[in-house]
């Protein structure tokens, strides 16, 4: 009885609305049969983003877009907020799958070959997409309104800054105004929650769309070159000869991938949460450690491995010249080769690109170019020695700021040369030298060191060699063959 | 009589896409008004105390909260600025914005060592705000300083771009 009342509603409302007449033919239509797990990463991307909007809305329930409010409502939903904390959680890592997957779905569409014809406009719509993608993260990141987030902006603005012409007005745009304040909060919760989700439902709209009209790409085969003047034929005749239709038969793969995922998303909020919020978005707190989120942290390596004389023309031009060089990407190749195995540019620009990325990822997360002001003065285990002079060297290499960039055994920063050995490598003379005049990434000290500082301070350097302890001497008498 | 047709359905075609072009002109005047319009408007700048002459000692470089020129009433904490003041003698004063000139971070003083540290990317300056080390490529950018009346004012600034 149930049931067919149920049925009879479905069927008003169905023959006035014509919902089967619109998503009937889209999900019934046609696929490559071979098409499996490669594909899976759109659909995913796509679930994400979904997620986001979910959860986003919910968490803007309890958010104040406000500079001198959201602070306080973040820890209000962090801490007290009914599943604040758990949303908070969702919304970061779904923010984090989202990323991931538009990433692993360009890299395997590059792969594919799948931008070729007729499908140029399909990979702009996704360049686009993952543009708007990393967007949102970084402004995500800035609407977790602490102090890293404060002093992001200000980066970012600086960079903008840069800019040749209208450097300056981008900075005060970036701002709202000459400096962090009252308008800087809100026009990035209008970019995060307004402007980039509707560019994103638009593209995503037109993305499907394209999808649709020029059909799933089917996996490339060695020496089946694209050929523009017959592939939709022979597209169209594969189609009816060994397409399935897309639901079930395709897309039950990226029901389970997609649920898989959102299951690990809600895993990783539950049991790590959302990032806890820094110091207050206060400008005037002047100690601070800003560092952008995981997807950010490759190109935060890069403005700092940069040589100084290279930093204007890549920070404005080179983003720009990727840009440009992948959108027009599938106007220049749109024929040929599809296989990976007939194009090993592909594969080694996919290969140096991780490499590349991967690397200055590790060196992002390191950060061993930023100095380490919690550095604690050495200890007397690691001076090893009742000298005076050397004792007064190691106070001397803590206060006149040495350890914050310099190591000493477990201590001390990484952004200059480890000196727990350092007189084994360096004579008296250089390392005289060295502090005096300084180097490229380290001040002078000639006009900062009293001579009997200076004296210290070397003595202090002299006494690092590679044993300096007695435990040491003795952990390496226990063990002669890895001398 | 068909070429009557033509005509009214041309007139209605270019009608309504005038009419709907010169709405969406009339909105985009507010529209890219509020956006551009500030983008040209001149900083706003203002002598702010940062204390009395006495409560800062020669030879010594410390900081000092202000507040920026242009907060707005709902600005919160965000409102607050801050410098690395110097006394360099009696009666002189540098004030050094707090903004690494690389990208901006917020340097650290030492007074021991005698120098100015970024946390970001390890930019070093000497105590005059000159680079001793690293990526910036500009001095500490500097606050016109006075004292007026006892107090070391100095004169608000944007956030100084390199």
């Amino acid at each position: 009885m149930f049931l067919r009342i149920l049925k009879t509603t479905w069927a008003w409302l169905d023959a006035r609305l014509g919902i089967s007449d619109l998503i009937v033919p889209m999900m019934t239509h046609r696929v490559p049969p071979d098409a499996r797990w490669w594909y899976v990463f759109g659909s995913a991307t796509l679930a994400s983003f979904l997620l986001q909007v979910v959860t986003g809305v919910m968490l803007s329930f309890s958010y104040v877009p406000s500079s001198g409010d959201a602070y306080a409502a973040l820890q209000h939903l962090s801490h007290d907020a009914p599943f604040g904390r758990f949303l908070r959680g969702l919304h970061y890592f779904g923010a984090s799958a989202m990323v991931l997957m538009v990433g692993i779905h360009a890299l395997q569409v590059f792969l594919f070959g799948a931008y070729k014809f007729p499908r140029e406009l399909n990979w702009i719509t996704g360049l686009l997409l993952m543009g708007l993608t990393l967007g949102m993260g970084f402004t995500g990141q800035i609407l977790r309104w602490d102090q890293t987030a404060v002093w992001s902006v200000v980066v970012a603005a600086e960079q903008a800054g840069r800019a040749p012409l209208a450097g300056k007005w981008l900075a005060r745009f970036i701002l709202g105004g000459g400096n962090v304040g009252g308008a800087t909060l809100s026009r990035f919760f209008a970019l995060h929650v307004f402007v980039l989700p509707a560019l994103i439902l638009a593209l995503v709209g037109a993305h499907l769309h394209l999808v649709l009209r020029n059909g799933i790409s089917e996996p490339p085969k060695p020496d089946a070159p694209v050929d523009p003047t017959t592939y939709r034929q022979d597209y169209a005749a594969l189609l009816e000869k060994t397409g399935r239709p897309f639901w079930p038969d395709a897309a039950w793969r990226d029901v389970v991938f997609a649920g898989g995922m959102i299951v690990v998303v809600v895993l990783c909020a539950f049991l790590y949460g959302p990032p806890e919020l820094g110091k207050p978005p206060d400008p005037s707190i002047i100690h601070a450690d800003p560092r952008p989120d995981w997807y950010l942290l490759w190109y935060f390596a890069v403005l700092a491995l940069l040589p100084p004389a290279a930093e204007n023309v890549f920070i404005v031009f080179a983003p720009l010249a990727v840009g440009v060089a992948l959108l027009v990407l599938p106007l220049l190749f749109a024929r040929g080769d599809r296989h990976f195995s007939r194009r090993p540019w592909a594969v080694a620009s996919v290969l140096t690109l991780l490499v590349m990325v991967g690397a200055l990822w590790r060196a992002g997360e390191g950060s061993d170019w930023s100095p380490d002001f919690a550095a604690k003065p050495i200890s007397q285990k690691v001076v090893a020695s009742t000298d005076p002079l050397v004792q007064h060297g190691a106070q001397l290499f803590f206060s006149k700021a040495c350890i914050h960039c310099h190591r000493i055994g477990n201590d001390g920063g990484r952004r200059g040369p480890n000196l727990t050995d350092v007189s084994e490598r360096l004579t008296q003379e250089q390392i005289t030298i060295r502090i005096l005049n300084g180097a490229t990434n380290m001040p002078a000290f000639g006009n900062i060191l009293k001579p009997q500082e200076m004296e210290a301070l070397r003595a202090f350097l002299e006494s690092r060699r590679r044993y300096v302890t007695s435990r040491q001497r003795a952990a390496e008498s226990k063990t002669p063959g890895d001398k | 009589m068909k070429l009557e047709k033509i005509t009214r359905r041309r007139f209605l075609k270019g009608f309504s896409l005038g009419l709907a072009a010169a709405s969406a002109a009339l909105v985009s005047v507010p529209v890219i008004g509020s956006i551009l319009v500030p983008l040209f408007r001149r900083q706003p700048e203002v002598w702010r105390s940062l204390g009395h002459v006495d409560s800062f000692q020669v030879g010594k470089t410390v900081s000092v909260v202000f507040q920026n020129a242009d907060s707005l009433p709902w600005a919160g904490v965000t409102a607050k600025n801050a410098v690395w003041l110097r006394r360099v003698n009696e009666t002189e004063f540098i004030a050094f914005a707090i903004n690494c000139m690389h990208l901006g971070c917020p340097v650290t003083w030492l007074p021991d060592a005698e120098l100015f540290m970024c946390p970001c990317h390890g930019g070093v300056y000497t105590e005059d705000g000159e680079v001793a080390a690293g990526p910036p490529p500009k001095a500490l950018a500097r606050h016109p300083v006075r004292v007026r009346n006892g107090e070391v004012e100095i004169l608000t600034m944007p956030i100084p771009m390199a």
